[in-house]
């Protein structure tokens, strides 16, 4: 048991190490922990705790890190905030760990108390209180005990307090209606709310690292443009706002600027890739070649880009220095790569290729080494990072058919062990995924 | 006006599907312009984006990952130019298209590059640029639903619509 207790921390420590221990062994056994009932005062503050329980017990099973011992198997049945467990009662049906909560009103709000602990060690390992004004935070108190949670015992920075932008999808394939919507990670329909009306076909969004900023592109008028949608005010402004379309754009890890692609009409319409200062709206260009240059994406320290060009003739993948010097080119394998995105640790470069007629999403060392597959399939793209740099989303279409059918589109999640893919429920068909930072 | 637009949108499609056996452009008007004039159940106005279509042809095909024009699609500008000019209150936007096999931001790329291709070529056939816009579709709207290659040597194409 202590064991696996530190291989799971062993892994956070040193995710390189982690990743290739994960292959070699192959999957990580989940970590059983007990959640008890989380306890109301009231019919309301009961409800609050179901729905608690219930968020903290699927996001900690969906990780793919722990499961939830089977209710019906608890022996002891008390509120554990304030009594200490019967720790030999939790051993015996094999928890690990042991969460027990409450829910109460007061004058200032909803309060909730939590206790954490180590089964094993029959001692508390963490304890939270925190106190919301009205219901409407109850999903993110449940995802931030969730983080709690998953950070004490795995070390690594939790998740789940953070949302995905997608594109929504409706309609007959050659007429797609195609709408910005966002959604708690965990897709849950009472998180779900569109941005745009549908409208203007819009494509690509992605988040600031550190606003409530999302770039995406919006044909307004029918002129692709890129855009900024203002997530606090509803607003969207043009940002590349140039004489010819703007496309594939992406924040700087300080999102004082955005990196995007720009077709100029003076040079052929080939897409160049251009700097953006959010600030003084300046812009510089980064790439100068005959070839197509797109898909930039900063590492995280903001020093590098890798993009994608098919300046050797196919589409491959390239880094460069931030001011466009010292071009490389990275990837090594068959095919046609595309999408590179650069994950939040540093290490690793997620991307898309196509070869053999399928697609294929895996990751690479950001010199090219060590590419490994994740998943492959007829139709993937558009791979997007967890801000902790363990898990991918991304989509996956189904072929279409002469008669209109097919061509589903749908979001998945997936650890890039290659382990535990989950589809990430939508309303409708759902595209081009993007993860927001912890908020 | 959308359901007109729609209504030659399909007829295009006849076209280009009866078209693509052998000549893959509109080339072969005669073939093909007793089934499109009467879907849209009428007398072609000249001039107007029906009489294109049935009368010049609307369209390019471009091979895979290419926005070289083929010797066929400068065939079919010519012609586009040649009519252009006889309407010179004609304006016209080219959209550039690709097939699905590609990533959706390298597709927006190319069919930038395409709808250049067509553009430029037009351009140089003599067609005031002040009458001509572009803009690229990407992937994101197919004439031809389908995961084969029937449909997607349709769908990388280059469409001249008449735009007012």
């Amino acid at each position: 048991m202590i064991k696996k207790i530190l291989i799971i921390l062993f892994f956070s420590l040193n995710a390189n190490a982690a990743l290739e221990v994960t292959i070699a062994q192959g999957k990580v056994e989940p970590t059983p922990i007990a959640i008890t009932q989380i306890f109301g005062a009231d019919s309301d503050t009961a409800r609050y705790g179901n729905t608690l329980r219930q968020i903290i017990s699927n996001n900690l099973t969906n990780s793919g890190l722990f499961y939830t011992v089977n209710e019906d198997l608890y022996i002891q049945s008390d509120n554990l905030v304030e009594k200490v467990p019967r720790f030999e009662d939790w051993k015996l049906i094999k928890a690990q760990f042991l969460l027990s909560a409450d829910v109460n009103k007061n004058d200032k709000g909803i309060r909730l108390r939590m206790r954490l602990y180590d089964v094993f060690n029959a001692k508390e390992i963490e304890k939270l209180q925190l106190t919301i004004p009205d219901e409407n935070l109850i999903r993110r108190v449940g995802h931030t005990v969730s983080d709690i949670v998953y950070e004490r015992i795995t070390g690594e920075t939790g998740y789940f307090d953070t949302r995905i932008v997608y594109v929504s999808e409706v309609g007959p394939l050659d007429q797609r209606v195609k709408r910005l919507a966002i959604m708690d990670q965990d897709g849950h329909i009472d998180s779900h709310q569109f941005l745009t009306d549908g409208k203007n076909m819009v494509l690509t969004p992605r988040f600031a690292p550190n606003k409530q900023l999302i770039t995406y592109m919006e044909y307004k008028n029918n002129l692709p443009r890129v855009y900024i949608y203002n997530l606090k005010t509803g607003e969207r402004e043009i940002v590349g706002d140039f004489p010819g379309m703007t496309f594939a754009p992406r924040f700087s890890p300080d999102s004082q600027s955005v990196v995007m692609s720009f077709s100029d009409p003076n040079n052929s319409a080939n897409s160049e890739i251009y700097l953006m200062d959010l600030n003084t709206r300046s812009r510089s260009r980064l790439t100068n070649d005959s070839g197509i240059d797109t898909s930039p994406s900063f590492s995280p320290d903001g020093d590098k880009i890798v993009f994608n060009s098919d300046r050797g003739g196919s589409p491959q993948l390239f880094i460069m220095d931030k001011d466009g010097d010292n071009i490389k080119r990275i990837s090594k394998g068959k095919g046609v790569y595309g999408n590179p995105v650069w994950s939040p640790r540093g290490d690793l470069i997620a991307f898309t290729k196509l070869t053999q007629g399928n697609f294929h999403i895996g990751v690479m060392d950001t010199n090219g080494n060590n590419e490994r597959v994740i998943v492959r399939d007829f139709a993937l793209e558009s791979p997007a990072w967890s801000p902790n740099g363990r898990y991918l989303i991304f989509h996956r279409q189904k072929r279409s058919n002469l008669d209109g059918t097919g061509g589903e589109v749908t979001i998945h999640f997936i650890d890039i062990t290659g382990y535990n893919e989950r589809v990430i429920p939508t309303p409708r068909d759902g595209s081009d995924p993007a993860w927001s930072p912890l908020l | 006006m959308l359901k007109k637009l729609f209504m030659l949108i399909v007829a295009g499609f006849f076209l280009a599907s009866c078209a693509a056996t052998k000549t893959e452009q509109g080339g072969d008007v005669d073939a093909t312009s007793a089934s499109a004039s009467s879907s849209s159940g009428g007398e072609i106005t000249a001039g107007t984006q029906e009489d294109l279509i049935v009368n010049v042809g609307d369209r390019v095909f471009f091979e895979f990952d290419s926005s070289e024009l083929t010797v066929d699609a400068q065939a079919t500008l010519d012609a586009q130019a040649a009519w252009l000019m006889q309407y010179p209150d004609t304006n016209i936007t080219v959209e550039g298209h690709a097939d699905e096999r590609g990533t959706r931001e390298y597709n927006l790329a190319l069919g930038d590059k395409r709808a250049f291709s067509v553009y430029s070529y037009l351009a140089q056939a003599g067609i005031d640029t002040n009458r001509m816009e572009y803009v690229s579709w990407g992937k994101e709207r197919p004439e031809v639903i389908g995961s084969d290659e029937t449909a997607y040597s349709q769908n990388r194409r280059g469409v001249t619509i008449v735009s007012n």
